[in-house]
């Protein structure tokens, strides 16, 4: 945890109420998302016990299994689910419009642009919290190996037709949910802490209901007393009153009141298949008494999860959010033509080379998050110029100067004023956006002494700093501090003589951005009094070299894939008679 | 105490209250619930029936198929066990003490006989800060080269070869704990003539205890069973000793099948062993409590409804410092009314351990917000770097929150 966020997470604690961390919404918030809260059989991996699904949140849909260990019943519960998300995700797959993008043509190797669908939207999962995300994945596993009895007619188990698919979207949207800053499946939880600090740790801010007490605490109730409740408080019959944001149930819950009406319906059941007279309906009745108790656990997390959205739909959107979300687009949009093209569900191992790109492209990602949050929130960009990675200013000297090359390019000296630290060294790269939105290199040059660049105001020329260029990093080396300029590579702001100052002065070279003429095009060079900001990050971080194709697995990795690999994708799991313990 | 408690003593070795109600045999979950701050504990009875029956599974046929997956695990090119070639010693004894003298005999015998073994739910004992513990794993296998292995089965699924990482960390834990305890088994076993003295559990094992703990030699005599190397390798023929890699059973996939994973427990081990050295040793702890300090619950007749009034309680447990972090909520049942004396004193760690790190001296929450935002109006640097990045955090903070387009507050 950074300082500042520490610093926000006391403020919670004096104010008794969460406090900002952003101050816009750095996540995609679909218009209808779908949100999905999962219960699970507590032990049994896999074992659904219920879920409340839907776009509306005002009409969820149930879905119970009465008895999780029977498969029937478990599958019966996966066709339902299917049926519930699969024409949601396959709804956005025919909006699309059409993009430019480069490809190899596999005959000259050149490459060439092609056009290509995009999805003009994709569908968006929520879910409570972070444990839901596993679920997710867990569940996708589970099911895209099934066999369906139309793939084959030999399988002792058919699962209902879609489940195997829907597995294989839940797979992706696992998978991607890995993805930094990417939106198809978030939790709430991981949501909410983004944009707000509580005055709890972050483990306890993995409880959904306590996180919603501290960002919105009811009238006249202190966040930590709100969000205690939440966590513990319990009604006459020992049950939480707020259960917790699954996927695993309360052990109280399970015991006192899911166990016995288990067995009631176990009784019942067996009465009707022996058809005791009243059977069928007391197994009714034992069905909706189990809806009902596994609706008790859900429908208040329902509520908390809509709740969340409420809060966050009240934040602006980032400006670059939609750029990420293009390229959530683009993932959807794949994902929907190797479905559409037939292939095999993901395998249940990545090769080496997938494995790899995977981790670059999930780095590569994290790198541009970091970047784009900063650039879109001055919040988050304090937490960047606290770090020493990012300072900003006003600009009180410009002066223009040209490289020393044949034909000369302009290279502004730009001298700014800041409190911040930068950690910069000579010659450092800088980063900066323009006022209309365009990006500006730089390096940094070297210090100007403070008293000096103020009294340039006044002087009629500037004879110190024109020598920037050369050696002497600060140029001003008669002064007290110069001598902190020639420190070279090390943290030249950071010297402790720099500190008694109300800040100090940087000097910035710029090196792009300005056009390709002699003279920089009007508004890409500062002017006096401007306010600026320079990163020492990039704004746009590009990913590694490129991985070779799989066929080309070096046999350090692996070697190629197996070319006598099934078409079909590896074999179901085996499944025994009875898979319950 | 179990292990499970142990390996979360260890885990917060600095907390004497731990150390103090875990060495006295407390009933924390108990006292607790009497002073108002249960625990969210408890285990789902679907959870404790799967774990019952898959257990049962794994270890059915005699334990034949448990050790032919660990043979397998193993990969060192020896003879699969034939079929009726595992003994199953019989363990039962009257009493924990009983139960770990005999389990120290069947082990000594096994590793004599050369030949697999598997100890089901044998006991061993582990002195935690100078009082004994009593500890069962659920299995032991003794292999024909003298060698022990600790197995644990649990039930949560192993998909694709891997498992829920906290869930084997947690499982990795608790069976160094069981490891280093059969340590002291071993040690014993190994040398000539205390073979006996072995089976008669309290006998603290104090040689060597410098050597294993790297000169802890204060702490040594309260250690917890050292293996000892350096003792066994004067005391020819030596054949006993603990593998460092558990048995780690689970259900495979989705199924009820076992499959099985070796897993490396020395950095537990050796985090354990440290940890447990150093607890403070709960006669000292006792020592500093003022006269007469109890934490008798002084419940009624029937054993339910505790009668001590709640403040002299609170007052008794106070008595003792905590080292709360928030980790605790996990595994301590006390950890529930630790939060709230340590949200009230207003201590920085209750928001995370991590915290502690960037605020130098500053232990308080208000000592911070004070420090953060009464800076000079001049900026003056205090020469205390963590107040000085504090004053630029909170400046920082300001000034964006500030700049903000529109106040969006939480609402």
């Amino acid at each position: 945890m950074s300082l500042i966020t520490t610093l926000a997470r006391m403020e919670a604690v004096r104010e008794g109420r969460a406090q900002p961390l952003t101050t816009v919404r750095h996540r995609h918030l679909s218009e209808r998302p779908l949100a999905f809260v999962p219960l699970t059989t507590a032990g049994e991996a896999g074992a659904p016990l219920g879920a409340l699904v839907g776009t509306d949140r005002d009409a969820p849909r149930l879905l119970i299994v009465a008895q999780p260990r029977d498969r029937d019943l478990r599958f019966a519960f996966l066709a339902e689910l299917a049926e519930e998300i699969q024409p949601y995700l396959d709804s956005y797959g025919d909006e699309v419009e059409l993009e430019e993008r480069k490809e190899t043509d596999p005959e000259t190797g050149k490459k060439v642009p092609v056009q290509v669908e995009l999805c003009q939207d994709a569908p968006q999962l929520l879910v409570p919290s972070a444990a839901g995300v596993a679920f997710v994945r867990l569940l996708g596993r589970s099911m895209r190996f099934r066999r369906t009895a139309e793939q084959d007619p030999e399988t002792p188990f058919p699962a209902p037709a879609r489940v195997p698919l829907l597995g294989r979207w839940l797979t992706h949207y696992g998978e991607r949910a890995r993805v930094p800053g990417s939106c198809l499946l978030l939790s709430l939880t991981e949501l909410l802490s983004r944009h707000w600090a509580t005055g709890q740790s972050n483990l306890e801010d993995q409880h959904l209901g306590s996180l919603l007490a501290w960002i919105d605490p009811p009238a006249g109730v202190p966040g930590a007393e709100a969000a205690l409740r939440a966590e513990s408080e319990r009604d006459e019959a020992g049950q939480l009153r707020c259960p917790p944001a699954g996927p695993s149930t309360d052990p109280a819950f399970d015991n006192k009141l899911l166990a016995p009406a288990m067995s009631r319906y176990d009784a019942a059941r067996a009465e009707a298949a022996q058809g005791v007279a009243g059977g069928a309906a007391r197994l009714r009745l034992a069905e909706a008494e189990l809806r009902g108790l596994v609706e008790s656990q859900l429908r208040p997390t329902w509520d908390a999860l809509w709740h969340g959205v409420d809060l966050l739909r009240a934040l602006p959107e980032g400006t670059r959010v939609a750029d990420r979300w293009k390229r959530d687009r683009w993932s959807y949009t794949g994902h929907r033509d190797r479905v559409r093209a037939g292939e095999p569900p993901q395998p249940k191992l990545d090769d080496a080379v997938t494995a790899a790109q995977k981790l670059a492209a999930r780095e590569t990602a994290q790198a541009q998050l970091d970047a784009h949050e900063a650039l879109d929130d001055p919040l988050v960009m304090a937490g960047r110029r606290l770090a020493g990675e990012a300072f900003a200013g006003e600009v009180i000297d410009v002066e223009m100067a040209w490289s020393d090359a044949k034909v000369p390019r302009p290279r502004p000296l730009v001298t700014i004023r800041t409190e911040d630290r930068p950690h910069l060294a000579e010659r450092v790269k800088l980063h900066r956006v323009t006022a209309d939105g365009r990006a500006q290199s730089g390096e940094f040059a070297g210090l100007a002494d403070l008293d000096d660049a103020a009294d340039l105001d006044g002087a009629a020329d500037v004879d110190g700093t024109a020598d920037v260029d050369g050696a002497d990093g600060s140029g001003e080396g008669g002064s007290g501090e110069g001598g902190s300029g020639e420190a070279g590579g090390a943290d030249v702001v950071g010297d402790p003589g720099d500190t008694d100052g109300p800040g100090h002065a940087l000097v910035v070279r710029l090196t792009g951005g300005m056009g390709r003429g002699k003279q920089p095009e009007p508004g890409t060079v500062p002017e006096k009094g401007d306010r600026v900001c320079w990163t020492l990050f990039e704004h746009a971080p590009r990913g590694g070299p490129e991985l070779p194709d799989p066929e080309s697995t070096p046999w350090t990795h692996g070697g190629p894939p197996d070319a006598a690999a099934p078409a079909q994708g590896p074999q179901p799991d085996p499944m025994t008679e009875e898979d319950y313990l | 105490m179990d292990a499970r408690a142990l390996a979360a003593l260890a885990a917060n070795p600095g907390c004497r209250r731990r150390a103090l109600l875990d060495g006295a045999g407390v009933d924390k979950g108990a006292l607790a619930q009497a002073l108002g701050a249960p625990a969210n504990f408890g285990q789902s009875q679907f959870a404790h029936q799967r774990g019952n029956s898959f257990e049962a599974r794994v270890k059915a046929d005699g334990g034949a198929d448990l050790v032919r997956l660990l043979h397998e695990r193993l990969r060192d090119g020896s003879e699969p066990p034939g079929p009726g070639s595992v003994a199953t010693p019989d363990l039962t004894a009257p009493g924990p003490q009983g139960r770990t003298a005999r389990t120290a005999l069947a082990l000594r015998e096994a590793t004599e006989a050369g030949r697999w073994a598997l100890l089901d739910h044998p006991m061993v004992s582990l002195d935690v800060a100078g009082s004994p513990a009593f500890l069962e794993p659920d299995a032991v296998v003794v292999h024909p080269d003298g060698s022990w292995t600790v197995v644990e089965i649990k039930s949560f699924p192993m998909v694709d070869g891997s498992a829920d990482p906290a869930k084997v960390g947690a499982a990795a834990r608790q069976s160094a704990v069981y490891t280093l305890a059969l340590e002291r088994v071993a040690s014993m076993i190994g040398e000539p003539g205390q073979g006996g003295g072995a089976a008669k559990n309290g006998g603290a094992a104090k040689n060597g205890g410098a050597a294993e703990n790297g000169g802890a030699a204060e702490t040594a005599s309260a250690s917890v069973g050292p293996a000892a190397p350096a003792a066994r390798a004067d005391s020819a023929p030596v054949r006993a000793r603990v593998r460092h890699q558990v048995l780690l059973v689970c259900p495979k996939d989705f199924s009820n099948l076992p499959t099985a994973e070796l897993v490396d427990v020395r950095k537990q081990l050796a985090v354990t062993r440290r940890q447990l050295d150093r607890l403070t040793r709960i006669e000292e702890i006792a020592a500093a409590l003022p006269e007469g300090t109890t934490f008798d619950l002084r419940l009624t007749d029937d054993g339910r409804v505790p009668t001590r009034p709640m403040e002299e309680l609170t007052a008794a447990v106070d008595s003792v410092d905590a080292a709360y972090a928030p980790e605790c909520l996990s595994t301590c049942e006390l950890a529930a009314h630790c939060r709230t004396r340590s949200r009230a004193a207003g201590q920085v760690e209750a928001l995370g351990r991590g915290v502690r790190g960037e605020l130098g001296g500053l232990t308080t929450v208000d000592a911070v917000l004070t420090a953060a935002m009464n800076g000079p109006a001049d900026k003056a640097p205090t020469g205390d770097p963590a107040v000085d990045a504090l004053r630029r955090a909170a400046a920082l903070r300001a000034e964006a929150l500030a700049a903000r387009p529109e106040a969006v507050a939480c609402r």
